[in-house]
C-alpha cells in the first residue's frame, strides 16, 4: 500500500494497491507486477541456460570426451539454445516492453490486461514440459534446436513434449505481442504521435509484429513433424514422396525473423541509454525507425542464408547472398547514428553506458562477421563451423543479454526507488566484458581452422582455443553471480534515486515518481 | 561541425590500419597445426578463389571496425563530463546520413562482384571426369567410385575409437591425428576434376573438407553434385559437419589424393583384393577365413560392448531396455532363443523402421560380438554367436 500512497496527487478516485500474499501474483494483470514475473523468469531461465553452457564447456575443456555421453551433450546443446532463445532473451524483452510500453506511452496499462497474465502463465508451463524432457527414458531433445528432420524424429519419449511446449511457448508469445500492438497503437496519450514514441516503443511495436506474423509458421513447421511422427503423413520424409528440405525453408521462414525479434528490443533499448548518458538527443531518430522497419522487412526474404550448403539452384543462392548483404546498410545506419549521437556528447560512464557502448562495439564485431557470412561461396566453409557459433553469439550475449542487462541498471532505480550499487555494477561490467570476449573471440579462430559446431570431441589441434574459450566462459558464468545479487542488493534497500534518476533521462518514465507507482497514468499526460 | 566529424573518422581510420595489419597476419602453414587462425588456401582452384574473397572481405571489415571503434573510443576520450565536455544541441544531418548509406552500399556491391564469379564457378558442376558417390550413415561414410566397380565404407580409424572412448586405455593426446583419421580414406587422383554425388541413408550429415574449399549436404532421398580438382598430392583431412546425432563428432573424411598412375594401381588393387569393399562381393572374400575361425567369447563381448556403445546405445539405451517406438533387448526371450531371427534382424535390419541394416556397416566378427553381447548382458545368457553364423546369414 505504501508504494502507492505517491500517486494520490492525480488521481482522484478511489487509489488501490496489489493484493497480498501469493495471489497479486497468480492473478495479476497489472502490467508493472508481469513485467517483474517475466524478467524473474528469464533470469531464472538464464541460469538453467548457463548451467547447461558450463556442462559444454566444461566437456570441451580438453580432448577426449571426459565428462558427458555425447548423446547427453547434444541435449546439452540443444536444450541451452531453446532455453535461452524462448525462455530468456524472449521473456526478458517482454518483461521490460510490459514494464516500460505503457509508461512510455502514457497509457495506464496494456490493452488487454487478462490476455497479459495468460501470455506469462503460458511460459512456466511450457517450460516445464521442456525441461521434463531432461527426466525421460532417451532424454531430452538433441537433434539441434533448429529440430531437422529425419534426425528429430529419432528423439524418443521427448518428442510430444518437445513439439507441445513449442506450440504454447508460440501462443504465449503471439499473445503478448498482440497486446503490445494493441496497446502501442490504442492506448497512446493525446499528443504522443508515432513519430514521438520512444525508440524502444517503436522496436517493439515492429518486433511484435514480426513475432505474430513468424510463430505461427515455426508451430506450422512442428505440427508436421508430430503428423509425420504419429500418423503416418510425409510432409518431410523423402521415401514416403516428402522432402526433409521443405522443412529447413519453413523453419528459417520463422527463424531468421526470429534472430531479430532477438535483436530489435535490444537497438531500442540502447536508443534510450546512449543518448541519456551523451546528455545529447539520438541522432537520426526517423532514420533509426525507418532502419528497423528495414531490418523487419528484409528478414523475410534472407531465411536462404542459412541453407547455402543444402543445395539450392544458383539463382536462388544469389538472391540470398543479395538480400542478406543488404541487411548490412539499415544496421550501419544504427551503429552510425550511436556513434553520431556520443559524438560532440557530454558523456558520463555509469553501468548502463558502459553496457550500451560495449553493446555498439561488440554487436558490431557479430555484424561484420555477418556480413562474411553473407556471401554464399565463403559461407560453404564457414557453414557450420565455430565461425557461426562465435557470430551469433556476439549478436546474441554481447548483443541482445547486453542491452537487457543495460536495460535493467537503467531502469531499476525507476522498479524500485533504489539506485543499485554502482561499485558492484563496475564490476559486474568489466569482468563480464572482458571474459565473454575471451570465450567467443577465439571461436572465431576454431571455426575457420576448421572445427565444426556441435561435437563433443575435437581434434588436438583446436585444444589450446578451447581451453581460452572454456575459462573465459567460466568467468561469465560467476560473473553473472555478481549481477543477481546488485538486483537483490537494489530491491532490498539503497540510496534513494530520484524521479528522473538520470540527469540526462528524457521521457515520459522519468516524470513519474521513483519508485513507479502501482497504478500510473490513470488520467493521460499531454504530451507536447 | 560534421565536416570535422567526417574528417576525424578518417583520421582513425588512417591510424588504425597497420595495427589490424599486425594483428591479423595468419601464416597458412597454421592450417591443422595448433593455435591456427585462419582458413586455408586449399588445394584447388576453388578453394582457392574462395580463399582470395575470404581474404578480401575480411580486410573490408577489418577497415570498417577499425573506423568504427575509432570514432567510439576517440568520443569516450574525448566527449567526456568530466573533461568538461559540453553536449552540442544538433540531432540530425541529412548529408552525413546518406553518406553512411550509400558508402556502405557501393562497399557492398563491390564485394558482391566477386563473390557471384565464385559462386558461379562453384556451381558449375559440367565436364567432369570422374564421379565418386559418397552417402552419409549414422556414423560413417560410404564413398562409390561409379563405373570403376570399387565401393567401401570409410570409418573413423580404430586409434581414435579406442582414445574416444569415456576412460579409455589411450589418452587422446597420443594417436596421431586424432578423431581426423579413418581406416579407408577416398583416393582419388590429382589433376582430375572430379564430380562428387553426395546423398544420405539415414539423416542428413554434411561432406567438408576444407581443403576442397565448400560443404555440401548429404540428405537422404536427394543427390547434391559439388566438385574438385586437387592441385596437389597429399592428405587432406574433414568432417560431418551437419549435426547428425550421438556420434556426429567422429565421422571424419581423409581424402588422398595420387599422382595419376599411382591412383590406376590403387584403383586396380582394389579391383583385385576386394578387401575393403563391403560385403556385396562377400562371398567372394574366401581369402579371409581367418576370421571365420572360433573367437573366445570374451572377446566377442568386449568387441560386443565397444560396438554397441557406438552403434545401438542411442536407442536400446545403455541397460538394453530400449525406450519409446525402440524395443528393449534386456530381458528379451526372442533375443536370446531365435538365433536366427536375432541374426537376422541385426544384418539384414528390418524394413520400415529404424533398425537398419547392420550386415553391410560391420565386419564378421564385430556383428558376432554385437550379437553376443546383446544376449548375455544386463542378466542376458544365451551361446555366444560365432562371426561363422553371421556369415552364413548374410
Ligand atoms: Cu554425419
Amino acid at each position: 500500500m505504501s508504494a502507492t500512497s505517491h500517486d494520490t496527487h492525480h488521481d482522484d478516485h478511489h487509489d488501490h494497491g496489489p493484493p497480498p500474499g501469493i495471489t497479486r501474483w497468480l492473478f495479476t494483470t497489472n502490467h508493472k507486477d508481469l513485467g517483474v514475473l517475466y524478467m524473474v523468469f528469464a533470469l531464472i531461465m538464464f541460469f538453467v541456460g548457463g548451467a547447461m553452457a558450463m556442462v559444454i564447456r566444461a566437456e570441451l575443456f580438453q580432448p577426449g570426451l571426459n565428462l558427458v555421453d555425447p548423446h547427453f551433450f547434444n541435449q546439452m546443446t540443444t536444450m541451452h539454445a531453446l532455453v535461452m532463445i524462448f525462455g530468456a532473451v524472449m521473456p526478458a524483452f517482454t518483461g521490460l516492453a510490459n514494464w516500460l510500453v505503457p509508461i512510455q506511452i502514457g497509457a495506464p496499462d496494456m490493452a488487454l490486461p487478462r490476455v497479459n497474465n495468460w501470455a506469462f502463465w503460458l511460459l512456466p508451463a511450457g517450460f516445464v514440459l521442456l525441461l521434463l524432457t531432461l527426466f525421460l527414458p532417451g532424454g531430452a531433445p538433441a537433434g539441434g534446436w533448429t529440430m531437422y528432420p529425419p534426425l528429430i524424429l529419432q528423439l524418443g519419449d521427448a518428442f510430444p513434449f518437445l513439439i507441445f511446449a513449442v506450440h504454447i511457448l508460440g501462443i504465449s508469445s503471439i499473445m503478448g505481442s498482440i497486446n503490445i500492438v494493441a496497446t502501442i497503437l490504442n492506448l497512446r496519450a493525446p499528443g504522443m504521435t508515432l513519430m514521438k514514441m520512444p525508440l524502444f516503443v517503436w522496436a517493439w511495436l515492429i518486433t511484435a509484429f514480426l513475432i505474430v506474423a513468424v510463430m505461427p509458421v515455426l508451430a506450422g513447421a512442428v505440427t508436421m513433424l508430430l503428423t509425420d511422427q504419429y500418423f503416418g503423413t510425409s510432409f518431410f520424409n523423402a521415401a514416403g514422396g516428402g522432402d526433409p528440405v521443405l522443412f529447413q525453408h519453413i523453419f528459417w521462414f520463422f527463424g531468421h525473423p526470429e534472430v531479430y525479434i532477438l535483436i530489435l528490443p535490444a537497438f531500442g533499448i540502447v536508443s534510450a541509454i546512449i543518448p541519456t548518458f551523451a546528455r545529447k538527443p539520438l541522432f537520426g531518430y526517423s532514420s533509426m525507425v525507418y532502419a528497423t522497419a528495414s531490418i523487419a522487412f528484409l528478414s523475410f526474404i534472407v531465411w536462404g542464408h542459412h541453407m547455402f550448403s543444402v543445395g539450392m539452384p544458383l539463382s536462388g543462392q544469389l538472391f540470398f547472398m543479395y538480400a542478406t548483404m543488404l541487411v548490412a546498410v539499415p544496421t550501419g545506419v544504427k551503429i552510425f547514428n550511436w556513434m553520431a549521437t556520443m559524438w560532440q556528447g557530454s558523456m558520463t560512464f555509469e553501468t548502463p553506458m558502459l553496457f550500451a557502448i560495449a553493446f555498439v562495439i561488440l554487436f558490431t564485431i557479430g555484424g561484420l562477421s555477418g556480413v562474411m557470412l553473407a556471401l554464399a561461396p565463403v559461407d560453404l566453409q564457414y557453414h557450420d563451423t565455430y565461425f557461426v557459433v562465435a557470430h551469433f553469439h556476439y549478436v546474441l550475449v554481447t548483443g541482445a543479454i547486453f542491452s537487457i542487462m543495460a536495460a535493467v541498471y537503467y531502469w531499476l532505480p525507476k522498479w524500485t526507488g533504489n539506485m543499485y550499487d554502482e561499485r558492484l555494477g563496475q564490476w559486474h561490467f568489466w569482468l563480464s566484458t572482458i571474459s565473454v570476449n575471451v570465450l567467443f573471440f577465439p571461436q572465431h579462430f576454431l571455426g575457420l581452422a576448421g572445427m565444426p559446431r556441435r561435437i563433443p570431441d575435437y581434434a588436438l589441434q583446436f585444444t589450446d582455443f578451447n581451453m581460452i574459450s572454456s575459462i573465459g566462459g567460466f568467468v561469465f558464468g560467476l560473473s553473472q553471480l555478481i549481477f543477481v545479487w546488485v538486483i537483490i542488493k537494489c530491491v532490498r534497500g539503497g540510496e534513494k534515486a530520484s524521479d528522473q534518476v538520470w540527469e540526462g533521462a528524457k521521457g515520459l518514465e522519468w516524470t513519474l515518481p521513483s519508485p513507479a507507482p502501482y497504478h500510473t497514468f490513470e488520467q493521460p499526460p499531454v504530451v507536447k | 561541425m560534421k565536416r570535422k566529424l567526417l574528417g576525424a573518422l578518417a583520421a582513425i581510420g588512417a591510424l588504425g590500419l597497420p595495427l589490424v595489419a599486425a594483428a591479423a597476419t595468419a601464416p597458412e602453414s597454421d592450417w591443422r597445426r595448433p593455435w591456427g587462425l585462419n582458413l586455408p588456401r586449399g588445394v584447388t582452384e576453388l578453394s582457392q578463389d574462395v580463399y582470395t574473397l575470404h581474404m578480401l572481405v575480411f580486410w573490408i571489415v577489418c577497415i570498417i571496425g577499425v573506423l568504427v571503434f575509432g570514432g567510439i573510443f576517440y568520443s569516450v576520450w574525448k566527449f567526456r563530463k568530466s573533461q568538461g565536455a559540453v553536449p552540442a544541441k544538433w540531432h540530425h544531418s541529412t548529408t552525413v546520413e546518406v553518406v553512411w548509406t550509400v558508402i556502405p552500399f557501393l562497399i557492398l556491391l563491390f564485394i558482391a562482384v566477386p563473390a557471384t564469379q565464385t559462386m558461379i564457378k562453384i556451381d558449375d558442376t559440367s565436364d567432369y571426369d570422374m564421379t565418386v558417390k559418397v552417402t552419409g550413415y549414422q556414423w560413417m561414410w560410404e564413398y562409390e567410385y561409379l563405373d570403376e566397380d570399387v565401393a567401401f565404407f570409410s570409418r573413423l580409424d580404430r586409434d581414435s575409437d579406442r582414445a574416444r572412448q569415456r576412460n579409455p586405455d589411450v589418452r587422446p593426446q597420443d594417436v596421431e591425428h586424432y578423431l581426423i583419421d579413418v581406416d579407408n580414406p577416398l583416393v582419388v587422383p590429382v589433376n582430375t576434376r572430379i564430380r562428387f554425388l553426395i546423398t544420405a541413408n539415414d539423416v542428413i550429415h554434411a561432406w567438408w573438407v576444407p581443403e576442397l574449399g565448400w560443404k555440401k549436404d548429404a540428405i537422404p532421398g536427394f543427390i547434391n553434385e559439388a566438385w574438385a580438382e586437387i592441385q596437389e598430392p597429399g592428405t587432406y583431412r574433414g568432417q560431418c559437419a551437419e549435426l547428425c546425432g550421438r556420434d556426429h563428432g567422429f565421422m571424419p573424411i581423409v581424402v588422398v589424393a595420387l599422382a595419376q598412375e599411382d591412383y590406376e594401381q590403387w584403383l586396380q588393387e582394389q579391383r583385385e583384393e576386394n578387401g575393403v569393399v563391403a560385403t556385396d562381393d562377400a562371398e567372394e572374400a574366401d581369402v579371409e577365413t581367418a576370421v571365420l575361425e572360433e573367437v573366445d567369447p570374451d572377446e566377442l563381448m568386449q568387441v560386443g560392448r565397444q560396438v554397441y556403445d557406438n552403434q545401438c546405445i542411442a536407442c536400446h539405451q545403455a541397460e538394453g531396455q530400449g525406450m519409446a517406438t525402440f524395443p528393449g533387448l534386456a530381458g528379451s526371450d526372442r533375443v536370446m532363443d531365435d538365433d536366427d531371427w536375432v541374426i537376422d534382424v541385426v544384418v539384414n535390419g528390418v524394413s520400415g523402421t529404424a533398425m537398419t541394416a547392420f550386415g553391410p556397416r560391420l565386419d564378421d566378427r564385430e556383428l558376432a560380438g554385437v550379437l553376443t553381447y546383446i544376449r548375455n548382458a544386463w542378466g542376458n545368457e544365451a551361446e555366444p554367436i560365432q562371426p561363422a553364423d553371421v556369415r552364413d546369414a548374410r
